[in-house]
């Protein structure tokens, strides 16, 4: 009877958020959307008598998996392909069709099928522990799967790590080579490098920009991100009085 | 309760996780869609074992999530890789094969 209520509560929950997962539109809700269906699933597999993969579940999918998942996000960024329009005409009500004949058939195919006995349960299975039962078939029938797929960790590992290693294409320019690079292009006010932030003996902070000797501000002495985020703060103020009349006569 | 049930939600997990393969565009949406049906399989798994009466399911569960793990890590990986060279995550992007 708990079990009933666990499932009828748990299950409509992990569908919604399944199909949720492929209609919201950002990644990120889609990755969280999953690590709740993973966790769901946890639950189902605990109520099952499956203590040992339950928490499994939890630690490797929600834990590590999930985890990967949005490390990558973070790492790729959001661009247009996070976007739900379809890119092949028609695909999407042909995929929708073929998944709803896909579930009729596995829906109803589950629904005709019986085992031709009563459920047995696992309480004669998982009567020493569940988790030494696991471990008793692992280590006995199972032993030599359970050496290929070590194997099989250590080559993802492997694989994974020759497919991030990044290789340079170009040498690493040096500080002579940016030197020699800012006198052959640019104008020769870059020449000397970019002015630094902040106004003379008044006000030295990153977001303001430096003044000119006429007193207009330069916004080439601010980091990039920073004029980019609009964070860039009015020197205007910290001009000297004097610069700001003689500003205004010569205009 | 009749566990025949939980072969129900795994079917329906299942679908939806095949059809975000084939409806979405974002390379790390569909590779969570895999996880999704690899996922969808292990409930039926464990609850075949649950039926059966032994943890012969249960061990296959968990080996199919350690194939699922480093499936993620080599698939990221090559995401990543992908990304690097084309500026994008789009499935529709890699396409350079077919020209």
């Amino acid at each position: 009877m708990p079990e009933s209520v666990l499932f009828w509560i748990m299950g409509p929950l992990a569908v919604i958020a399944a199909l949720g997962m492929l209609l919201v539109k950002k990644a990120v809700h889609s990755a969280l959307l999953l690590a709740w269906v993973m966790i769901t699933l946890a639950f189902f597999y605990i109520a099952q008598g499956a203590l040992f993969l339950g928490i499994v579940q939890v630690v490797v999918y929600t834990g590590a998996v999930m985890m990967l998942f949005l490390f990558i996000l973070m790492l790729v960024g959001v661009d247009a392909s996070d976007s739900l329009t379809e890119t092949i005409r028609g695909l999407r009500p042909i995929a929708i069709t073929a998944a709803i004949g896909f579930g009729g058939l596995m829906v109803s195919l589950i629904g005709r099928a019986t085992l031709g006995r009563e459920s047995v349960g696992l309480e004669e299975a998982n009567a020493a522990g569940n988790v030494q039962g696991l471990a008793y078939l692992l280590f006995s029938t199972y032993v030599f799967p359970f050496e290929v797929v070590s194997a099989l960790l250590i080559t993802a590992a492997i694989g994974a790590m020759v497919l991030a290693h990044h290789q340079r294409e170009v040498p690493r320019s040096t500080q002579r080579d940016l030197s020699e690079q800012r006198f052959r292009s640019g104008s020769l006010a870059t020449a000397a490098g970019l002015p630094g932030p902040g106004v003379f003996a008044r006000h030295n902070a990153v977001d303001v920009p430096a003044l000119l000797p006429d007193g207009t501000p330069a916004p080439a002495s601010i980091s990039e991100t920073l004029r980019s985020r609009g964070d860039m703060r009015d020197s205007a103020q910290y001009q000297l009085d004097q610069i700001k009349t003689e500003v205004a006569e010569e205009k | 309760m009749n566990p025949m049930n939980y072969l129900y939600v795994s079917a329906l997990l299942f679908t939806i996780g095949a059809v975000g393969v084939v409806v979405r565009r974002n390379a790390i949406v569909v590779f969570m869609c895999i996880e999704l049906m690899l996922n969808a399989v292990n409930l039926s798994f464990v609850t075949f074992a649950r039926m059966n009466g032994n943890l012969d399911g249960q061990v296959v569960a968990f080996f199919t999530m350690v194939v699922a793990a480093c499936e993620v890590v080599v698939g990221l990986a090559i995401i990543v890789t992908i990304y690097r060279s084309h500026r994008s995550a789009s499935v529709d992007d890699a396409s350079l094969l077919r020209r």
